[in-house]
């Protein structure tokens, strides 16, 4: 029940918030959220499973008796309410509690008109994120992939910067167009089971693929539709990631939204495009993706690479942030691709990381956004000498994103660079894994040319604002962070145990499906 | 003879809502005609909603086997009571109920509003009329007597230049239609020699002589179907009267009556006009609905995008759905596996669009009420003026366009797959692609809601229009009730759905 639990708790304390007058929503809120922030830690603390849920129905975990509820007939197939976690599920629910509590308390400070309104978007935000990495019937799963978007893009039309009319519109449109396309692509495969499954639920259509009972459709052959639905699904979730060339969103989305959501959107939702790709693409259809490991690795390296390049660009500190996600996503992709423990575990360690990692960079910048009021690199310099704590979380959240030792995202890297080196489904994988290690020299470029501009050398601000002292608030957060990546660092058995347990029989079926490693 | 051996065992119990409403008109016109002056619009409002609700809940009560058996033919092969005529009754007086609440506020200034509450009553069991209608002859009465109320609510307004056109191009092209489709009529009884469906289907499963007098006859029935439910392209008529009209009769016309109008409609061809006899004759009604639907969702979809008037967008939104329920009947195969899925996916659209819609509507009818203004940008800041209202036309918007925030997604899916399953995969994609470019337009008004600047420094809402409020907000909370509660409803379609094509 605990999964239903943190749903309505999350959903009804929403509601309770739109109800509450503006000066109470915030804290409010912050005290809702602990909910299913200490929720989904018990849930991390007692965990004992081991597998994955889309091999072995074992493997669910915290399921509960509602799980097999009817909600709805539809001829020979039934919608139900499925929902368990497993080793790699279960890591994200706790990412988004964690996020999603320090993204409020971080909004304390820069959200001041509309505030019940706001906090109770956050809390439904937060309700879908948990259903979507919880969800296993097919359409209970995409009610809730699409309730995030509704959020989000009120999120930032509502509250975002003089740009957020167009950013907004942008991202929905984006985001729905995909969202059909990949709607349509698992169309295909149900259609293509028709007569062998009884249900939506994900781990019996994968199955049923895996025992070979995909059928072809109309003038497709079933490996023409499985290549067909592979390339539909991942041209969807592609845009979520998003990879390169569906990422122009992106840097508009964070760019325009408020830093709350921002660090939400990054640390997040960019992670739903990346579990969905793990989830559907790449367990369902494995050989499908092994078949075509050159072509996803290669969009995988080019994602690193040129988000890069866009970032090196930039002079505002927000955009480059929100350009080095393309290019850190990237690295989910050429974890998964290579289909070995340590990349696919890697990936899912990845996707953790550069969470915490890119929601502390995006905090951080909205902490010295609300001193300052601007983010433009030449705008100011020196920042380390008025702003000493926040400008040195920023550094240290720096180096994490350029790998450095015993912080999250030297383990996340090393681990997708050992896995897709070693990859023998992917032909050349040392060549697309040293690209991709380049790509880590670009991010010390421009993190460290950013750095100096604008934190380093002699004080400088040329905004009209004095610079006073952040309020507790705002820095806690970046602190609890910070702990955590560093944990993550010197520890990451605390995670990667479970998560390596849960990909091992994604390995497995991609290596007898594939005839890979 | 007695009305007992005349209707059939229980006629009055099957008819119950009809019977209600009827009455609760009529005693209305009663005491309207001995006290024209001193109408209590609290009264008669007390009274209209008391007979909705009451036919309400006894279609709510037969739906769920509380009266007597279903699937039975009343006075004489006449009048059919099954799953689908109560499923539409159910529509039809949710909506009319929705309408009602509406109502007493934006009649508050207006005269007359006895004459109002009775006319609605009266083509509200008109509708009802047309989702029992078991031959042809009972159809064109049901369909007169839920029309010609319609012409003079949609007129209501007289002082409004607006509405009194509206209904003017209502009355001409409705009455014009009336007469292309009662000679459709007398061609199919020229060709079969009936007017029962079921013995019109059997004539023509047999053969018939005059293959071409018949399908002449089922081309006029199309087109006067085309007209009712304001199809592409017979639906000029339908952007001007929807506009007019008080914007809680648009919701009931463009909601209610389209919904009776394809109950006819899927009744006629499936029963009537068998699939495979038809085609053998030559006359593949199919395609005819199939180009009807793809035009109707493209252009109504295109039209609304391009609208300034939230109203008239609404208007050209709800052409637009109608071609999504079109591919009820274009989707249909002959022997197809998936008939009975399309047919339901179709019917849980007109369920689901009822509330919807008419909530879009209402709160159009709220923003009249407060005088906000027509075009989009009047609307905008209303969000923060009119929290709840807002809140709940947004809701109402997304599952407009599709997205599973209500019950719009499940029917659109419905309709979607059951015409993939059926080997229809374009009218998918078509109405896909349609329902994304349909998220920019009701995009524009949630967008002006929320997101815009008011441009005069925002509105006065003065009033408590407590019956809009609680409308617009049920309608909302169904909605969203169906995301998840969407089951029964969709068992209910589909036993209709079956005993039609099945």
């Amino acid at each position: 029940m605990i999964i239903e639990a943190l749903l309505a708790v999350t959903l009804l304390g929403g509601i309770a918030v739109l109800l509450a007058p503006d000066r109470l929503a915030g804290k409010l809120a912050f005290g809702i959220s602990l909910g299913p922030l200490l929720g989904s830690l018990w849930m991390f603390w007692q965990f004992d499973g081991s597998g994955n849920l889309m091999f072995d129905s074992a493997a669910k975990s915290f399921e509960s008796s509602l799980s097999g509820t009817t909600l709805l007939s539809m001829g020979p197939w039934d919608v139900q309410w499925l929902a368990a976690v497993d080793g790699i599920s279960l890591p994200l629910v706790v990412l988004s509690t964690i996020l999603t509590t320090l993204a409020i308390v971080s909004a304390w400070t820069p959200i001041d008109e509309r505030q019940s309104q706001f906090y109770a978007l956050v809390l439904f935000m937060e309700a879908a994120l948990i259903g979507v990495f919880t969800a296993l019937d097919f359409f209970v799963w995409f009610v809730f992939w699409e309730g995030v978007l509704v959020p989000m893009v009120l999120l930032i039309g509502v509250w975002g910067g003089p740009r957020r009319k167009y950013a907004a519109i942008k991202f929905l449109v984006y985001t729905n167009v995909a969202s059909a396309v990949l709607f349509v692509g698992f169309l295909g495969l149900l259609a293509g089971l028709d007569g062998t499954i009884t249900s939506f639920a994900l781990p019996e259509i994968s199955q049923a693929i895996h025992a070979g009972e995909l059928q072809g459709v109309g003038p497709f052959s079933p490996e023409e539709l499985a290549t067909v639905s592979f390339f539909a699904m991942f041209a969807g979730f592609a845009v979520k990631v998003p990879i390169v060339p569906v990422h122009t969103w992106l840097p508009d989305a964070h760019v325009e939204a408020p830093t709350p959501v921002s660090v939400l959107l990054a640390g997040v939702l960019l992670k739903m495009g990346t579990y969905a790709l793990l989830r559907f693409n790449f367990t369902m259809l494995p050989e499908v993706a092994m078949a075509n490991a050159e072509l996803i690795a290669a969009i995988a390296v080019i994602s690193i690479l040129y988000g890069a390049m866009l970032a090196l660009a930039q002079r505002d500190l927000k955009r480059i942030v929100a350009y080095s996600s393309v290019s850190s996503m990237g690295y989910v992709i050429l974890g998964l691709v290579a289909f070995t423990v340590y990349g696919v575990g890697g990936a899912t360690f990845q996707m953790l990381s550069h969470g915490l990692i890119s929601g502390l960079l995006f905090m951080t910048v909205g902490v010295i956004y609300n001193t300052t009021h601007t983010r433009m690199v030449g705008d100011m310099s020196g920042l380390a000498d008025r702003m000493p704590v926040a400008s040195w979380v920023f550094v240290a959240g720096a180096f994490g994103y350029m790998g450095l030792p015993l912080m999250s995202g030297f383990a996340a890297e090393l681990f997708v660079f050992i896995g897709a080196f070693g990859a023998e489904g992917l032909q050349y994988s040392p060549i697309f894994t040293a690209l991709g290690m380049f790509g880590i020299v670009i991010v010390a470029g421009y993190l460290l040319s950013a750095m100096q501009k604008s934190l380093f050398g002699p004080f400088r601000l040329e905004t009209d604002y004095e610079i006073g002292r952040a309020p507790f608030h705002d820095v806690a957060p970046l602190f609890v962070l910070l702990g955590l990546i560093v944990l993550l660092g010197v520890a990451p058995d605390v995670v990667f145990d479970m998560v390596e347990s849960a990909t091992q029989p994604i390995v497995d079926a991609a290596a007898e499906n594939g005839g890979g490693a | 003879m007695a009305l007992d051996t005349l209707g059939g065992e229980d006629w009055f119990l099957h008819l119950a809502p009809a019977l209600v409403m009827i009455a609760t008109a009529l005693a209305l016109f009663g005491v309207d005609a001995l006290d024209p002056d001193s109408t209590n619009h609290r009264a008669v409002f007390g009274v209209t909603l008391a007979g909705t609700l009451a036919a309400l809940g006894s279609a709510i009560a037969l739906l769920f086997g509380m009266g007597p058996e279903l699937g039975t033919t009343l006075f004489s092969d006449q009048l059919v009571a099954d799953e689908a005529s109560l499923l539409f009754t159910l529509i039809v007086t949710s909506v009319t109920s929705l309408v009602v609440l509406g109502s007493y506020d934006y009649l508050e200034d207006l005269p007359d509003k006895g004459e109002f509450y009775s006319l609605l009553l009266l083509a509200a069991t008109g509708m009802v009329l047309m989702a029992h209608a078991n031959s042809l002859a009972t159809v064109f009465v049901a369909l007169e007597l839920a029309s010609l109320p319609s012409y003079a609510l949609v007129s209501f307004l007289t002082d409004n230049r607006g509405s009194v056109e509206g209904g003017l191009k209502y009355f001409l092209i409705g009455a014009l239609s009336s007469a292309v489709f009662v000679y459709g009529i007398s061609l199919v009884y020229a060709a079969t020699g009936s007017l029962l469906l079921s013995d019109v289907g059997t004539a023509v499963t047999e053969g018939v002589d005059q293959t071409g007098v018949l399908g002449l006859g089922v081309l006029l029935m199309v087109a006067g179907f085309g007209f009712k439910i304001a199809s592409v392209p017979f639906h000029f008529w339908a952007p001007d009267a929807y506009e007019g009209a008080p914007a809680p009769i648009s919701g009931f016309v463009s909601s209610a009556s389209k919904a009776a109008g394809f109950l006819i409609a899927f009744r006629v061809f499936t029963t009537a006009f068998p699939l495979g006899a038809m085609q053998d004759a030559g006359i593949d009604w199919v395609f005819v609905f199939g180009v009807l639907a793809v035009l109707t969702m493209l252009l109504g979809n295109l039209a609304a995008a391009t609208q300034d008037e939230v109203k008239r967008m609404l208007a050209y939104s709800s052409i637009a759905h109608a071609g999504y329920v079109l591919i009820a009947l274009a989707a249909l195969k002959s022997g197809g596996a998936h008939n009975d899925w399309v047919l339901a996916g179709g019917m849980l659209h007109l369920f689901v669009y009822g509330f919807m819609n008419t909530g879009a509507f209402l709160f159009v009818a709220l923003a009249e009420h407060w005088d906000v203004g027509r075009k989009f940008e009047d609307y905008a800041g209303l969000g923060e003026e009119a929290p709840v209202a807002s809140a709940a036309v947004t809701v109402l918007l997304f599952s407009l366009a599709g997205l599973p925030v209500g019950g719009g997604f499940w029917s659109k899916f419905m309709l979607f797959g059951g015409a993939i399953q059926n080997g229809f995969w374009w009218f998918a994609a078509i109405g896909l692609a349609a329902s994304a470019l349909s998220l920019f337009y009701y995009w524009r008004l949630i967008r002006a809601l929320w997101i815009d600047e008011p441009t005069d420094g925002g509105h006065e809402l003065d009033g408590t229009p407590t019956g809009l409020y609680v409308a617009v907000l049920v309608a909302a909370l169904v909605t969203v009730g169906l995301l998840v509660g969407v089951g029964p409803v969709a068992e209910v379609a589909f036993d209709a759905a079956g005993n039609l094509v099945g």
